[in-house]
């Protein structure tokens, strides 16, 4: 086995650009979820992001226009279930498993002119002396911006739901939708704006995977990254530093899969596929045993809310 | 001068009720008033109109003699309108700050928060600790959250839907001096409770509701809580028998039954033993928070305890669970009705199947519902404790909080247990159908039923029981005849509450 292919650096930084389209889509959905809704369309919400995003670069030539894009595709999908599950009151799993079925079929369709285009290049950061770092230049400081604006989500997102006011209303009407309501809070109007967050984060997760890490279009490219990103959440217990964690774990899994390939261990790939999702299963496992990490989830998570009187 | 709140005409419809019926009345400034009217009457109705949380189909509102129209509950409190919810409000995962927090303007919910409410629950008395989370909390400490909510708020009119459902004679006392302090600030409050006795020492006039209708105006302090009662309910009320039989055989043994905390700030129960009666009923007091909540728990089988620790007929059932339980006799109305005694988006019908499945056969033996049958069972129920509702098809949650509890009361003594504990049977019940509530746990006590009567309320177990016991630090005292206390001695039974018991003395 020759270990001297293997550079820890470029790891850790393929490391990092795996995690990050799983961060993003775990950051919006934890956000949805402690709102108190399911939105089980995360990987629909994605791969539409994905072909929105590398479309609207290859035919401006601005990376920059294709990440717009593919926020926006992934919130105006995530506005379909909203409207479906909130307003209509449709069921919230079935909405959200048609929303990741219809997501694929969409996106199948829209991508079949690109299959194969190379995307414009993303830049990447050069910052004058860190880039130039040994070691860590590599790791940390020669991302791309869309690398440090997830870790800036992260951070605001932790900020915004335990320190701000918005945040406690966010998580005071996941947890008891009755008791917001005769308080006066409009409760699914907060919902339908945490969805659409959702929806531009799982976007933006999917654009990140065709517009850098890929970079290519392949039909069907997000491979079941939005289903590990709803896992993450759990895994997180609803908390975003823990979704880093969890993004971080699962990220790395998928290079270490990589990189044993390289050295010629021979695990057929299927099997380090199905790491992530069996550590999830095992994690849940372990999280459900613990009294106080199950009473964590939102009390009223995937409950339909009707306003009375 | 123009009274602080006046309503005119206010009608509200549900779908098979009209819940108010051109309602109009006025509380002046500075004053008390108290809103009767038996369970279903539709108070709450007109509190949640008065707070915006509800639109009124017809009608209109003046506050201060200006137009007042609250389109949300946030319009209400900025016109000065607060309101203490008679099923509280609260968030279980959040802290008592940050509940308080979710009912204060924006600005007024600032850093600082916590030192006020410190300050305000000190200044009116009601301690409270801002860090805790409201899920770990007593229901007598959910409920000053919420007052001290709105206290925050200073409000011009302050409604309070029945606020003292649930705490202890010395929270009321404390409750009362801070509501009389507020008035003397100027502040008028509306008040809705079903103890006539509170209302005539608290009020200073009244408007009775019956059938969503205004039927009568009073000042309270010239009507005794008789007449006040038979104002609610149109007639002459009935006075409860005393229980005559004898009691027989044991049917419930407890010896020894401990049982750790499962919870924070939960009370571990210590070492509680007793011997209950067919044809008697053991009156349970003590302040909340002292293990009552884990008593009632290990007794329906929502806990397990020691096998050997509770026999039903001599028969060890300790480790059994609640159907297993009820299957062999033992039945439980436990104290929350919305949420643990009954599945609040349910519908009555299926509430009833929850618990009375066995008892009442509503299900085959091969575990296929009756429908039919379980239909009959909750229309008997509603039928025999006389609850206001639509139909057994609409769900528990919209049933007035009063007769949701004669409902899920009334389920357990339907089927015919051969022991039947109940926790706060009346809580929230008018005065009539609180009277019929304990008639029928007498009926069934004749009958030859034993029945153990967890309450709050001295006052009813004084009335109901025949034999007495406190619970204090999660032990409980040995059992007395009721016959044979005076007053004092229950005073003294209760107030050993230190932590430590009354003596017991067997
Ligand atoms: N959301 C709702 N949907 C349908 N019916 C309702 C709803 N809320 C209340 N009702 C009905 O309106 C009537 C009045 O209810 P309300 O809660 O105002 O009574 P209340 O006087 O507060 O009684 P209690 O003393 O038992 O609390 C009842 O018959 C009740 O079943
Ligand atoms: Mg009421």
């Amino acid at each position: 086995m020759d270990l001297s292919v293997l550079n820890p650096a470029a790891i850790g930084a393929a490391l990092i650009v795996a995690a990050t389209p799983l961060l993003f889509a775990a950051l919006g959905e934890l956000v949805v979820e402690k709102s108190g809704v399911l939105n089980l369309g995360v990987e629909g919400m994605m791969i539409v992001g994905a072909i929105a995003g590398f479309a609207a670069a290859v035919e401006t030539g601005s990376p920059l226009l294709g990440v717009v894009a593919s926020a926006a595709a992934g919130a105006t999908l995530s506005a379909v279930f909203a409207f479906f599950a909130l307003i209509l009151m449709a069921n919230q799993v079935a909405t959200g498993l048609a929303l990741t079925m219809f997501g694929l079929g969409l996106a199948a369709m829209l991508g079949q002119p690109y299959s194969g285009m190379p995307a414009p290049e993303f830049p990447a950061l050069s910052l004058p002396v860190l880039s130039d770092l040994p070691f860590f230049g590599r790791l940390l400081f020669s991302h791309d911006p869309l690398v440090y604006l997830s870790l800036a989500l992260t951070a605001g997102t932790w900020l915004w739901l335990g320190r701000s006011r918005a945040g406690l209303i966010l998580r005071a009407v996941g947890e008891n939708h009755h008791a917001a309501h005769a308080i006066g809070y409009r409760v699914t109007a907060i919902r339908f704006a945490a969805v659409l967050f959702g929806g531009a984060c799982a976007g933006l997760g999917g654009g990140y995977l065709a517009l850098v890490q890929t970079p290519l279009w392949v039909e069907g490219m997000t491979a079941g990254r939005g289903w590990i990103a709803l896992a993450i959440v759990v895994f997180a217990s609803w908390r975003p530093w823990r979704a880093l964690l969890g993004a971080y774990v699962f990220g790395g899994v998928t290079i270490v899969q990589l990189n044993l390939q390289a050295l010629g261990v021979s695990i057929q790939s299927q099997y380090l596929s199905m790491t992530p999702y069996l550590a999830t299963i095992l994690v849940l496992v372990l999280i459900s045993g613990e009294r106080r990490r199950a009473a964590e989830a939102p009390a009223c998570l995937g409950k339909p809310f009707r306003a009375e009187g | 001068m123009t009274a602080l709140l006046e309503v005119e005409g206010l009608t509200k419809r549900f779908p098979g009720v009209l819940a108010n019926d051109a309602v109009s009345f006025a509380v002046e400034r500075g004053q008390i008033h108290a809103l009767l009217g038996e369970n279903g009457a539709g108070k709450s109705t007109l509190v949640k109109m008065i707070y915006g949380s509800m639109r009124p189909d017809a009608g209109a509102m003046r506050l201060e003699g200006q137009p007042y129209a609250p389109t949300d509950p946030g319009a209400a409190r900025r016109a000065g309108v607060g309101l203490v919810f008679q099923h509280f409000s609260l968030f279980d995962a959040l802290t008592v700050a940050e509940n308080v927090a979710l009912g204060l303007p924006p600005e007024e919910a600032g850093a600082d928060l916590a030192e006020r409410i410190r300050k305000v629950s000190a200044a009116y008395g009601l301690p409270l600790d801002p860090e805790r989370r409201v899920g770990e909390l007593s229901v007598g400490a959910r409920q000053r959250v919420e007052i001290v909510r709105c206290l925050l708020q200073r409000p011009r009119l302050l409604i309070m839907d029945e606020p003292t459902s649930v705490l202890t004679p010395q929270e009321v006392g404390q409750l009362f001096r801070t509501l009389r302090q507020l008035r003397d600030e100027g502040v008028s409050i509306l008040y809705i409770s079903h103890k006539l006795d509170e209302i005539r020492e608290l009020c200073e006039a009244a408007t009775i509701l019956r059938h969503g209708r205004v039927t009568g105006r009073c000042d309270p302090r010239s009507e005794s809580a008789r007449s006040l009662a038979e104002m609610m309910i149109g007639q002459e009320l009935a006075a409860t028998r005393p229980l005559s039989a004898a009691p027989g055989e044991v049917r419930l043994t407890v010896r020894g039954l401990s049982l750790a905390a499962d919870r924070p700030f939960g009370t571990a129960l210590r070492d509680i033993s007793f011997d209950l009666r067919a044809g008697e009923i053991l009156g349970v007091a003590g302040v909340a928070g002292n293990g009552q909540d884990e008593f009632v728990e290990a007794l329906s089988g929502e806990r397990r305890a020691q096998h050997e620790a509770i026999r039903l007929d001599g028969a060890p059932i300790g480790a059994f669970g609640p159907d297993r339980r009820r299957r062999l006799g033992l039945c439980v109305a436990p104290e929350e009705r919305l949420g643990h005694a009954a599945v609040p988006d349910m519908s009555l019908t299926e509430n009833a199947i929850l618990t009375a499945r066995r008892r009442a056969r509503l299900a085959s033996r091969g575990g296929v519902l009756r429908l039919g049958a379980a239909a009959r069972f909750a229309r008997a129920v509603v039928e025999r404790f006389d609850v206001r509702t639509a139909g057994v098809e609409h769900a528990a949650r919209s049933l007035s909080g009063g007769n949701l509890q004669k409902f899920v009361v009334g389920r357990e003594i339907m089927q015919n247990p051969a022991v039947l504990v109940v926790a706060q049977p009346t809580w929230g019940v008018d005065a009539g159908a609180a009277a019929a509530i304990r008639q029928a746990l007498r009926d069934m006590a004749e009958a030859g039923a034993a029945v153990l009567a967890v309450s709050q309320d001295l006052d009813e177990l004084m009335e109901i029981s025949t034999r007495f016991a406190v619970m204090a630090g999660g032990r409980l005292s040995a059992p007395r005849p009721m016959a044979e206390l005076s007053v004092e001695e229950i005073g003294r039974m209760m107030g050993g509450t230190g932590g430590e018991v009354a003596h017991a003395e067997a």
